[in-house]
């Protein structure tokens, strides 16, 4: 052990004092959702849930099975989510593991001039309005044009190009000497060895797809189709108005803490075990031209 | 006769230029030929790369044509094709910027919350995640650190609704005669005595801004802090043993050898936050704002929810009384504006960044 002088021992304290507290102050908001989404009514309305749950009933979260004037809603959404993430990453991913692996071809005809194409559009875009008349006008309105409209990004592109390039040239050339054509170069030699690359892109994607919420609701107009998180918001807003006359056996706050605990409940539970790609990918991405 | 009376008026120059434009032609017809050749054999790359081309051509170019709407007028009753609609020039944007309605204060109303709200975002935003980043580094135990690292990086994972939902409730006012209870940090300012009781905080333009970037920090600080965080790891440790044998301490340390050390990381990390002082998200302000009075929006507003506004899309327009024909004129015009000084700002901080330290993006 190296001897630490007083200026150090002190830094390193408050390091762990302050990080310590930064991680409860992030912990807190998700407890507090937690216990309000199972607590009473009657802790609810004296206010009397601050940490931990207060006689714990989890009305508000059955009120999501049982009662259809809740439930039909939040699991339609659901289903659109689902639906939404599942062909939006396999189309985002598609498009994007093609152009990074055309990309990643050094010997590729006007490889220079495509890469700045896409590049390009990392640093000018039209601007807000000129992209929603553009989805307007190319009817981008309905549930698949929410898939094909959106969530190729130039960013995760190149990300899969600069770990493409990575790859040995020798294996390549062994297998186009075993006769791989270059489909089969792709899904047998790159992809199998990009698999951390290829779990942080879609990582990105799946998630950006799941918390979706703007284009949604400004582009899709048949409610039938609308995802999570847009119900999710009609949800919260509506327990913003006055609970008077509303006599339900649970907290109409509690409700909307329990559709909140239900649309992040996926997130939470495969978080632990993809967090590392999630922080990968903000270290690899670098542009390098 | 008349042909060889022809052909001996043609000057030895002109012949010698004929020729050259001859060799010339062949020469470029033997490089078209060596591209069809090279495409052909690699046509199986080239179908891969026709899906990505369509989308960003279709979604990320058209878009770019579509600007030339800031310059025309619109109705969809005339034609709903935008290169047929009759021109205007600059009359959207120099109304907006010099007119005497309503919409030109309200344009810069924007404006001005837009560079505010960055200003503070900089000011408090841009710090944290380095000292945390600094932080991280100084703890040893390596159990404690992944905890809590993958702790503070979790909100950037949920969605900005359940964010702006958990703010909503959290910070919703009580209602001592109805019998409702402040939301649970609204609850704890008052029990703190910091707000008068009944207090809306978020539909109070005095707690707009502090409210917006504290969540922010909250959002993004411990994600934020994974590039600092690995600049500093990549530090080498012989250069700490250095520095403390000239007897700094760790405050000198950190000055002299954390802080260089992760200068290029900081500089691009400050050219890129600069490049987007203009653009605050539109997303999350309209989430925060939407259910509360309009009041609110003295501060809230900014340009991306302002060109919302007035391009009809979001929220209600009223008050910018914008004749019906320029709204696509006026909203896109504002939107040119924002995108045409993002870009000079974005090329600016490159600029001064290469001057003084030599990195840069591009």
């Amino acid at each position: 052990m190296k001897r630490l002088d007083t200026s150090e021992i002190i830094f390193k304290i408050l390091a762990y004092v302050l990080v310590t507290l930064f991680a409860l102050a992030t912990l807190y908001p998700f407890i507090y959702t937690i216990s309000a989404s199972i607590s009473s009514k009657n802790a609810m309305d004296a206010g009397a849930v601050v940490f931990w749950p207060v006689e714990p009933d989890f009305l508000a979260i059955k009120a999501f099975f049982d009662e259809p004037a809740q439930g039909v809603r939040l699991w339609r959404s659901y289903t659109n989510t689902l639906f939404y993430t599942f062909f939006g990453t396999i189309f985002s991913m598609g498009v994007s593991i093609f152009a990074g692996y055309a990309l990643s071809k050094s010997k590729l005809l006007f490889k220079r001039q495509i890469a700045f194409f896409i590049i390009f559009t990392m640093w000018f875009s039209a601007g807000l309005m000129p992209t929603y008349y553009n989805y307007q006008a190319l009817l981008v309105t309905n549930r698949w044009g929410i898939i094909y409209g959106f969530g190729v990004q130039a960013f995760n592109i190149i990300l899969l190009r600069n770990y493409f390039q990575g790859i040995s040239q020798e294996i390549e050339e062994a297998a186009i000497v075993d006769g791989a054509n270059e489909l089969q170069l792709l899904t047998s030699v790159y992809i199998p060895m990009s698999k951390s690359a290829i779990a942080t892109v879609t990582l990105f994607y799946a998630l950006s797809r799941w918390n979706g919420y703007f284009w949604n609701r400004i582009l899709v107009a048949n409610a039938n189709e609308h995802p999570l998180q847009v119900i999710l918001r009609s949800i919260v807003s509506e327990s913003g108005d006055s609970e008077t006359g509303f006599d339900y056996p649970y907290s109409l706050r509690s409700l909307a803490y329990a559709a909140i605990v239900l649309s992040v409940i996926p997130i939470i539970i495969i978080y632990p075990y993809l967090q590392k790609y999630f922080a990968r990918g903000v270290n690899v991405g670098g542009v390098k031209e | 006769m008349n042909l060889a009376n022809e052909q001996s008026i043609i000057s030895y120059k002109e012949l010698e230029a004929l020729r050259e434009e001859a060799i010339f032609r062949e020469m470029e017809e033997s490089k078209l030929h060596r591209y069809w050749l090279t495409i052909k054999r690699q046509w199986p790359i080239f179908v891969m790369l026709i899906p990505v081309l369509v989308f960003f051509l279709l979604f990320r170019y058209r878009p770019i044509l579509e600007l030339i709407i800031g310059f025309k007028s619109f109705d969809a009753n005339i034609t709903n094709n935008t290169f047929e609609s009759p021109w205007i020039g600059f009359y959207a944007l120099r109304e907006l910027m010099f007119g005497t309605k309503e919409y030109t204060v309200l344009f810069w109303r924007a404006f001005r919350n837009t560079f505010t709200i960055s200003m503070y975002g900089l000011l408090f935003g841009f710090p944290i995640p380095i000292i945390l980043a600094l932080l991280f580094s100084e703890i040893k135990s390596d159990g404690f650190r992944s905890i809590t690292q993958i702790l503070t990086y979790l909100p950037k994972f949920i969605s900005t609704v359940v964010i702006t939902s958990l703010l909503f409730l959290m910070l919703r006012p009580g209602q001592a005669d109805a019998n409702i209870q402040p939301g649970i940090i609204n609850g704890l300012l008052v029990w703190m005595g910091a707000v008068p009781n009944e207090t809306n905080l978020l539909g109070n333009p005095a707690y707009f801004r502090s409210i917006f970037i504290l969540s922010d920090i909250w959002e993004g600080a411990g994600y934020g802090s994974i590039v600092y965080f690995a600049a500093i790891m990549a530090i080498s440790p012989t250069s700490y043993e250095a520095a403390k044998i000239d007897g700094a301490n760790k405050l000198d340390q950190i000055r002299y050898v954390t802080l260089p050390g992760m200068a290029p990381t900081l500089t691009i990390m400050l050219i890129l936050r600069i490049g987007g002082i203009l653009s605050v998200g539109y997303e999350k302000i309209i989430l925060m704002t939407e259910n509360e009075v309009h009041w609110v929006l003295d501060s809230a507003d900014v340009l991306s929810t302002f060109i919302l506004r007035l391009g009809n899309v979001y929220g209600s327009s009223a008050g910018l009384s914008v004749p019906p024909d320029l709204v696509r004129a006026f909203s896109t015009s504002a939107d040119l504006f924002n995108s045409f000084i993002a870009m000079f700002l974005v090329l600016g901080a490159n600029f001064i960044s290469r001057r003084v330290s030599d990195t840069s993006l591009f």
